[in-house]
C-alpha cells in the first residue's frame, strides 16, 4: 500500500495499528465486512464515507469500545479485543475524541483532564494538574480550566476533550467526527488544534468530512462504503481523480 | 446604526390583577367568591386552632373555650416526644438525636467528602447503643421507646441503610450478570408489590413461626429491617431512573480513557446519576418518613400511636380532630423541610448536572 510521509514531515515508522480480515455484526446487521488496514507510526489517515458505512464502528474497534466477531485488531502488535492486562495496556495507547465531546459534566475541565491520569496512570495530583494545565495551554483553553463543561462553547469543549485524551499520553489519536456537532464558526479552532497535533508527529486516524483538513493533513484518505474499504489513496489523488465509481458518486454529492 | 437597547415593558401589580383576576364580570365574580371562601376557611381554622384554643389542662373538661383542646398534647408532652422512655434517662434520647443528626450530616452539608457517608451507619449504631444501654448503661427495652423520636430514629436509620442498598439494587438490576440481575429484579418487584403494612405484620407475626424456638429479634429491629428493605426497593427505582439518564457516551469516554468498570461507575456514572435522581430520592425519603406512622399497627408507640393511646384515655375521649391535626402538623413540618432542602440541593447542583445535548 502506498504510504509516504508528506514532504515537510518526519518519515513514517513501523505499523502501529494493524487490522486484518475484520468482520463485525450488530445482531443480524453485517456492519464491517472484511476490513484490512495498517496505519504506521506518525501517519495521519482520514476516513470518509456515507453514514452507515461503518467508519465510526471501525475506529471504535481500534480502542476496543466495540468487540468484533472475526479477524484481528492489533495496536502495537497486541490484539485489543481481549480480556487481558496486555490488551488493556494496548488500548491505553489510543486516545479517543468523540463527536459529542462526552466531557464529564460533574467535573471541571481540569478535573476532566486529571481524573484518568490520577486513577489509571497513578500520577500524583500535583503532577497530573501541571501536565493537564500544559495540555490546556496547548489547546488554548487554560483560562477555562476551573469551569464546568456546560459553561464552555462547543469548540472549547471539544478542545478540552482533546486535552483530556492527550493527558493519557496516547501514541495514537482516534477522532470520531470531531467537528460534526459544532456550530460552523467553531469548526476552525478545533481543526487548528488537530493540525498542530498532526505536525507535532502524532499518529492520527480521523473520521471526518472536512475536505480541506483531509487535503492538508492526511497522508492517506480511506473511503468506506457498506462496511468495506473501497479506495485508499493520497488526498490529492483521491479528490482529483478517484478511481472507484462509488468514490466518485460520494464526492459528487458532498463537494 | 443599530437599534438602541430598550428595557422590556413592565407590568404593575394593578395591571397584573386586572388582567388575571378582574378581566371580565365572570372573572371578577369568581375571584371574589374564591377569595371570600379562602378568607372564611383561614379564619375558621385560625380561630379554632389558635384564638379560642385551650393550651393547658388535666382533662378534656379543662377545655372550656370551645376551640381546639391542645391540652391533650401538652399534658402528654413527654410521651409525644419520647414515649415511655424513663424520666431520668431522657438525656440518652437527646444523645441519640445527636447521633441521628451526625448520620445525616454528610447528606446535608455538601462540602463534606462523600466517603463520610460510610460513617452514617456507625452513627445509627451509636444511637441504638446509647438508647438500649449496650450493657454499659442500664438497659431500656424497646417497648419503652416511643413518640416523635421513634419516628426520627426509624426514619433516619432506614434512610441511611436504604440509600446504599438501593444504589446496589439499581446497579444490580442493570448488571450483565444474570444471577445478580435476576435477584435484584425479584427483590424489587416482590417488595414493591406488597403493602408495607402487610410486610410489617408478616415480620411480627409470620416471621417468628419460621424461626427456631428461643430465637427472636426485637420487634423494633424487625420493623427497622422491614422499613429499610421496603424503602430500598423504591430507592433502587429512583436511582435507576438517574442511571438511565446518564448518556451512554459518558461510560464510553471513561472506558476510552482506560478506566475500569468499577471506577467508571463510582467516579463517572453514579455521581451524575445521583444528582439527577435527587428529587426522586428525596421523594422516597419523604415517603419513608411518613411510613413510620404505620409502626403503630405492630404496637410500636410512635407519635401516631401515642395520640391514639391518648384518645383511648377516658380523660381525652372525643378529641380526634386535635389528635390527628397534631400528627398531621408534625409530619408536614418534617416533610416540608425535606422538600425545601431538596429544592436547595437542586439549585446548588443545577448547572453541574447539565449534560451536553446531542446537536
Amino acid at each position: 500500500m502506498i504510504s509516504a510521509a508528506k514532504p515537510d514531515r518526519p518519515p513514517l515508522g513501523e505499523p502501529v495499528v494493524e487490522i486484518e480480515g475484520l468482520h463485525k455484526w450488530y445482531g443480524q446487521t453485517h456492519v464491517l465486512r472484511g476490513v484490512d488496514l495498517a496505519v504506521r507510526d506518525n501517519e495521519k489517515v482520514v476516513i470518509l464515507g456515507p453514514s452507515g458505512s461503518g467508519k465510526s464502528t471501525l475506529i471504535r474497534c481500534i480502542n476496543g469500545l466495540e468487540p468484533h466477531q472475526e479477524g484481528s485488531v492489533k495496536v502495537t502488535g497486541v490484539e485489543v479485543d481481549a480480556d487481558t492486562g496486555q490488551a488493556a495496556a494496548a488500548r491505553r495507547k489510543t486516545g479517543m475524541v468523540f463527536q459529542q465531546f462526552n466531557l464529564f459534566p460533574h467535573l471541571t475541565v481540569l478535573e476532566n483532564c486529571t481524573l484518568a491520569p490520577m486513577w489509571v496512570r497513578k500520577v500524583p495530583r500535583k503532577r497530573a494538574e501541571a501536565e493537564a494545565m500544559a495540555l490546556l495551554e496547548r489547546v488554548q483553553i487554560a483560562e477555562h480550566a476551573r469551569k464546568f463543561p456546560a459553561q464552555l462553547s462547543g469548540g472549547q469543549q471539544q478542545r478540552a476533550a482533546i486535552a483530556r485524551a492527550l493527558a493519557m499520553q496516547p501514541e495514537i489519536m482516534l477522532f470520531d467526527e470531531p467537528t460534526s456537532a459544532l456550530d460552523p464558526e467553531m469548526v476552525g479552532e478545533v481543526l487548528e488544534v488537530m493540525t498542530e497535533l498532526a505536525n507535532a508527529g502524532m499518529t492520527m486516524i480521523v473520521v471526518s468530512h472536512e475536505m480541506a483538513f483531509a487535503r492538508q493533513v492526511a497522508d492517506r484518505v480511506i473511503f468506506m462504503d457498506e462496511g468495506e474499504i473501497v479506495e485508499i489513496a493520497p488526498p490529492d489523488e483521491f479528490f482529483t481523480a478517484p478511481k472507484h465509481e462509488r468514490s466518485r458518486e460520494f464526492l459528487s454529492r458532498i463537494l | 446604526m443599530s437599534t438602541p437597547y430598550r428595557a422590556p415593558p413592565k407590568q404593575s401589580a394593578l395591571q397584573w390583577a386586572k388582567a388575571n383576576l378582574f378581566a371580565t364580570v365572570g372573572d371578577t365574580l369568581l375571584t371574589l367568591v374564591v377569595l371570600a371562601g379562602v378568607l372564611w376557611l383561614s379564619w375558621t381554622v385560625f380561630d379554632w386552632a389558635i384564638l379560642r384554643a385551650d393550651w393547658v389542662g388535666e382533662t378534656k373538661a379543662d377545655c372550656t373555650s370551645g376551640g381546639a383542646c391542645w391540652a391533650m398534647v401538652t399534658a402528654r408532652w413527654r410521651q409525644v416526644v419520647a414515649g415511655y422512655y424513663p424520666e431520668g434517662h431522657l438525656w440518652r434520647v437527646a444523645a441519640a438525636m445527636v447521633f441521628m443528626a451526625l448520620a445525616i450530616l454528610p447528606i446535608v452539608i455538601r462540602k463534606l467528602p462523600p466517603w463520610t457517608l460510610a460513617l452514617s451507619p456507625l452513627a445509627v449504631v451509636g444511637a441504638f447503643a446509647v438508647l438500649g444501654g449496650a450493657n454499659i448503661l442500664p438497659r431500656v427495652p424497646t417497648d419503652y421507646w416511643g413518640g416523635m423520636f421513634l419516628n426520627v430514629l426509624i426514619g433516619v436509620s432506614a434512610a441511611v441503610f436504604a440509600l446504599p442498598l438501593g444504589v446496589l439494587l439499581a446497579l444490580g438490576r442493570r448488571s450483565s450478570l444474570p444471577v445478580v440481575k435476576g435477584f435484584s429484579i425479584l427483590f424489587i418487584e416482590f417488595v414493591r408489590g406488597v403493602p408495607l403494612i402487610t410486610l410489617l405484620f408478616m415480620s411480627s407475626v409470620v416471621l417468628p413461626l419460621f424461626l427456631p424456638a428461643g430465637v427472636s429479634f426485637d420487634k423494633l429491629i424487625r420493623a427497622l429491617v422491614v422499613v429499610t428493605l421496603f424503602s430500598a426497593a423504591y430507592m433502587a427505582e429512583s436511582v435507576r431512573g438517574g442511571l438511565q439518564a446518564v448518556p451512554k457516551g459518558q461510560r464510553e469516554a471513561a472506558r476510552a480513557l482506560g478506566l475500569g468498570p468499577f471506577r467508571t461507575t463510582t467516579l463517572i456514572v453514579l455521581p451524575q446519576a445521583l444528582r439527577i435522581a435527587i428529587p426522586a430520592i428525596v421523594n422516597t425519603f419523604i415517603g419513608l418518613f411518613k411510613d413510620t406512622s404505620l409502626l403503630y399497627v405492630i404496637a410500636l408507640l410512635e407519635v401516631t400511636g401515642v395520640m391514639r393511646q391518648a384518645l383511648a384515655d377516658f380523660s381525652w375521649q372525643g378529641l380526634e380532630a386535635e389528635a390527628y391535626a397534631f400528627v398531621a402538623i408534625v409530619f408536614w413540618i418534617a416533610c416540608f423541610a425535606m422538600s425545601r432542602w431538596s429544592a436547595s440541593l437542586e439549585r446548588q447542583r443545577g448547572p453541574r448536572t447539565r449534560v451536553e445535548e446531542p446537536a
